[in-house]
C-alpha cells in the first residue's frame, strides 16, 4: 500500500520537501547537540527536563486521542465512525513516533538507550511507559494497516485483529496513565504530586488529540476527494466539549485542594505560574492565555450553535489546542521545576538550537503523518471509484 | 520471490522482537529478586564497615562560610568535580546553603540567631528509602546493600535524568558538556566523568573501601561526624543520644541518613 504515497501532485511533493528540509535543520542542530552535550539547551541543574520533555507528554495525550474515534466505533457500533477509525489509529502512529524522538534527542547519552531493556528495573516507571509506548505503536501499526488493506481488498478484516482492537483501547488510556505517573510518583515535587493529575492528563488528551483529528479532516476536505463527513465531524466536536470541559474541571479540583488547604509546598508552583515568584513571572502571561483560550473552546463548543458552523468550530479547535499544549507543552514541566526541591527560582526558557531540534521532531511526525494520511486517502478514494 | 522477502522481513522482525523482549521477560520472571548470576563483592582487609552509613551535621560548630570551605574543596578536588563557568551547568557534590533552603518545610518565622546566620552543609542524603533509585530505569544509580551508600555507576547512565526530577534534596548535577576541561587539577585516583551523565555524592565509597573517613569528615574540625546507623556503640549513634537532630524533609518517608544537631 505504501506505493499509494509515491503518487502525489506538485504541492504534495512540496509539502514533503518543506518537511524534510525542517527535518534536516533538527537534524543539523542535534549533531550540534550531540557533539556538545545538553548544554546547548535552556535547562539547568535546577530544571532538568525542560521542552522535550513537555512536547513528550502533549503528544503522549495526543497519541491517546485517538482512541476516541477507536472507542465509539468498535465498542458502540458506531458507524459513522467507521471511515475515521484509521485517521486516529495513524495519528496515533505519529505521535508516538514523536514520543519517542523526543526522549531520544533528551538523553544525554542516546547511544546508551538500550540500557533500559538490558537491565530493566521493573521499579521505574520510566520502564513502565518504554513498554506502553512502543507497545501502542505496534499495536496502531498492526490494526491500521491490516483493517485498511481489508477495505482495499473489499474483505472483512481478519478475525485474529478483534482482541488486538479491543486492547487497543484500554492501552490508550494506558499510555497517559503511565506517562503522569512518571511525575505525581515523585515524593517533594508538590506540583504533581496529586491523584488528579492522570485523569486531567486524559481528559487534555482527549480535548487535544480530537481537536487535532478535527482539523486534519477538515484539511483532508479540502486538499483530497475524499470527505471524512459533516456527521463523523460534529461528533467528534461533541467529544471535544466533553473532555475540554473535564480538563478545566480537574484544573479547578487541584486550584480548590492547593489554595484551600495552603500547604506552601503545592500552593508555590501555581503562584509561579499563574502570578510569579520571587519577581520572576516569565509564564505568567502564557498561562493565563491557555484558561483564556480553553474557555473560548468551552464557550464555543458547548453553544450548539456555533459548534455547527464549521468555520466557527475550525477557531473553536484551534483554541482548544493551543490551550491545551500551552497548558502541557510549557506551564507542566516548568512548573513541577520551580521552584526548585530547596526552593530556589530558577527559570527556564528553551533556547534557539532547542526550538530547532523540537520543530525538527515535529517535521519527522507530521512526515510520518503525511504519508500515512496519503496512503488511507488513497485507499478511500479507490476503494469509492 | 514476493513471498520469501515478506517470509525473510517478517523472520527477521521477529527476531528483533526477541532480543530485545529476552532480558525484559527475564526481569518479569525473576520478579524483584537477584537470581543466581548476582555477584559477591569481597571487602578489602582494611575497609571501614557499616550497616548503613549515616553523618551528624553539628551546625553548633559552623560559624561562618570559611568553616565549610575546606569540606567543599577537599570533596571537589579528590572526586574530579568541575568549576563550570554558568550557573546552569553547576555540578556541586556538597554545598552550603542557608537554613531557609536546607529545610524549606521547616521554616519558623523567628528562628535563632544561629540558625538565621549561619551556612548549613548539604549533600546527598543516602536515603535509607531512596526516591532516585526507583525511578532509575537501568539501575545506573542503586543502594549498595553493603552499607546503604547510594552509589552511580557512569558508565550505564543514559542521562534520562529521571533522579534529578525524583530527588527531593536537589542533591544531584548533570554534566551538561564535557566537565574535563573544567577541571584544575584531575586526580587520577578517581574517574572524570562524560557529558550526559548525572552525579553526585558518594559518603567517599572508595576511601572507606580502603579505611579511610570521607574527605569532608577528615577536614571538617569536628562538625561532621562519620558512622554505622545500626552499631549503638558508634560516633553517630553516640551524638544522636545526646543531641536532638532533624533531618531535611522528614515527611517524605525517604529516611535521609545525614542529621542535623542545630
Amino acid at each position: 500500500m505504501l506505493e499509494l504515497a509515491l503518487k502525489g501532485n506538485k504541492k504534495y511533493y512540496g509539502w514533503i520537501t518543506a518537511l524534510l528540509v525542517l527535518v534536516g535543520i533538527g537534524f543539523g542542530a542535534y549533531l550540534t547537540q550531540l557533539g556538545f552535550g545538553l548544554g546547548i539547551t535552556g535547562m539547568s541543574r535546577d530544571v532538568s527536563w525542560g521542552f522535550y520533555i513537555a512536547q513528550f507528554t502533549f503528544l503522549v495525550g495526543v497519541a491517546a486521542g485517538g482512541v476516541m474515534v477507536v472507542l465509539p466505533y468498535y465498542l458502540h457500533d458506531y458507524k459513522a465512525f467507521a471511515k475515521v477509525t484509521i485517521l486516529g489509529e495513524f495519528l496515533a502512529i505519529a505521535a508516538i513516533t514523536m514520543c519517542l524522538l523526543f526522549i531520544l534527542v533528551d538523553l544525554g547519552q542516546p547511544m546508551r538507550m538500550f540500557n533500559v531493556l538490558l537491565y530493566p528495573t521493573p521499579n521505574s516507571v520510566l520502564f513502565w511507559d518504554m513498554i506502553v509506548l512502543n507497545g501502542y505503536l505496534f499495536l496502531n501499526i498492526v490494526i491500521g494497516w491490516n483493517v485498511l488493506e481489508a477495505e482495499r481488498n473489499n474483505v472483512h478484516y481478519p478475525m485474529w485483529l478483534k482482541p488486538l482492537i479491543y486492547i487497543s483501547i484500554p492501552w490508550a488510556v494506558g499510555i497517559h496513565t503511565v506517562t503522569a505517573y512518571l511525575y505525581c510518583g515523585l515524593p517533594g515535587r508538590g506540583f504533581w504530586l496529586t491523584a488528579i493529575l492522570a485523569p486531567r492528563f486524559l481528559a487534555s488528551a482527549f480535548a487535544a488529540g480530537p481537536a487535532l483529528l478535527i482539523l486534519l479532516c477538515m484539511i483532508i476536505r479540502k486538499v483530497t476527494n475524499f470527505d471524512p463527513g459533516k456527521e463523523q465531524i460534529q461528533s467528534l466536536a461533541k467529544i471535544v466539549a466533553y473532555a475540554i470541559c473535564l480538563n478545566v474541571f480537574f484544573f479547578l479540583c487541584e486550584v480548590f485542594v492547593v489554595f484551600y488547604s495552603q500547604i506552601p509546598e503545592h500552593m508555590d508552583h501555581l503562584k509561579y505560574l499563574f502570578f510569579g515568584l520571587q519577581g520572576k513571572s516569565s509564564l505568567v502571561p502564557w498561562m493565563w492565555t491557555s484558561m483564556a483560550l480553553m474557555v473560548v473552546g468551552i464557550i464555543l463548543l458547548v453553544n450548539p450553535v456555533t459548534r455547527k458552523n464549521e468555520n466557527v468550530l475550525v477557531v473553536a479547535c484551534l483554541t482548544v489546542f493551543a490551550g491545551t499544549w500551552i497548558d502541557k507543552g510549557l506551564g507542566m514541566i516548568s512548573g513541577g521545576f520551580v521552584p526548585s526541591p530547596l526552593h530556589h527560582v530558577t527559570e527556564y526558557a528553551p533556547t534557539v538550537p532547542e526550538i530547532m531540534i523540537t520543530l525538527g521532531v515535529y517535521g519527522a511526525g507530521f512526515l510520518v503523518l503525511t504519508i500515512l494520511y496519503k496512503m488511507a486517502v488513497g485507499v478511500k478514494e479507490e476503494v469509492r471509484s | 520471490m514476493e513471498s520469501s522477502r515478506r517470509r525473510f522481513l517478517t523472520m527477521t522482525g521477529v527476531a528483533v522482537l526477541g532480543i530485545g523482549a529476552k532480558p525484559v521477560l527475564d526481569v518479569l520472571a525473576a520478579g524483584q529478586a537477584e537470581g543466581a548470576g548476582s555477584v559477591e563483592l569481597k571487602k578489602g582487609d582494611g575497609a571501614l564497615k557499616a550497616k548503613q552509613w549515616a553523618m551528624v551535621v553539628d551546625t553548633r560548630k559552623i560559624n561562618k562560610a570559611s568553616d565549610l570551605e575546606p569540606m567543599i574543596s577537599a570533596c571537589h578536588k579528590i572526586h574530579n568535580v568541575p568549576k563550570m563557568e554558568t550557573k546552569n551547568h553547576e555540578i556541586k557534590w556538597i554545598w552550603e546553603e542557608e537554613y531557609h533552603y536546607a529545610f524549606p518545610t521547616e521554616i519558623n518565622k523567628f528562628l535563632s540567631e544561629h540558625a538565621e546566620h549561619v551556612p548549613f552543609p548539604v549533600l546527598c542524603n543516602h536515603c535509607e528509602n531512596p526516591p532516585c533509585v526507583r525511578a532509575c530505569p537501568t539501575k545506573a544509580t542503586f543502594k549498595r546493600e553493603l552499607d546503604g551508600i547510594v552509589m552511580m555507576d557512569f558508565h550505564r547512565c543514559i542521562g534520562c535524568r529521571f533522579c534529578m526530577a525524583a530527588c527531593p534534596y536537589g542533591a544531584r548535577s548533570f554534566n551538561f558538556r564535557d566537565p574535563r576541561p573544567f577541571i584544575k587539577e584531575t586526580n587520577k585516583e578517581y574517574p572524570t566523568r562524560m557529558k550526559g551523565v548525572v552525579e553526585k555524592c558518594n559518603y567517599c565509597a572508595e576511601r572507606i573501601a580502603i579505611g579511610k573517613m570521607p574527605a569532608c569528615v577528615e577536614v571538617s574540625n569536628g562538625i561532621l561526624t562519620f558512622g554505622d546507623l545500626y552499631d549503638p556503640q558508634s560516633a553517630v549513634r553516640a551524638l544522636l543520644k545526646s543531641n536532638f537532630t532533624i533531618r531535611r524533609k522528614q515527611s517524605l518517608g525517604t529516611e535521609p541518613t545525614v542529621y542535623y544537631i542545630v
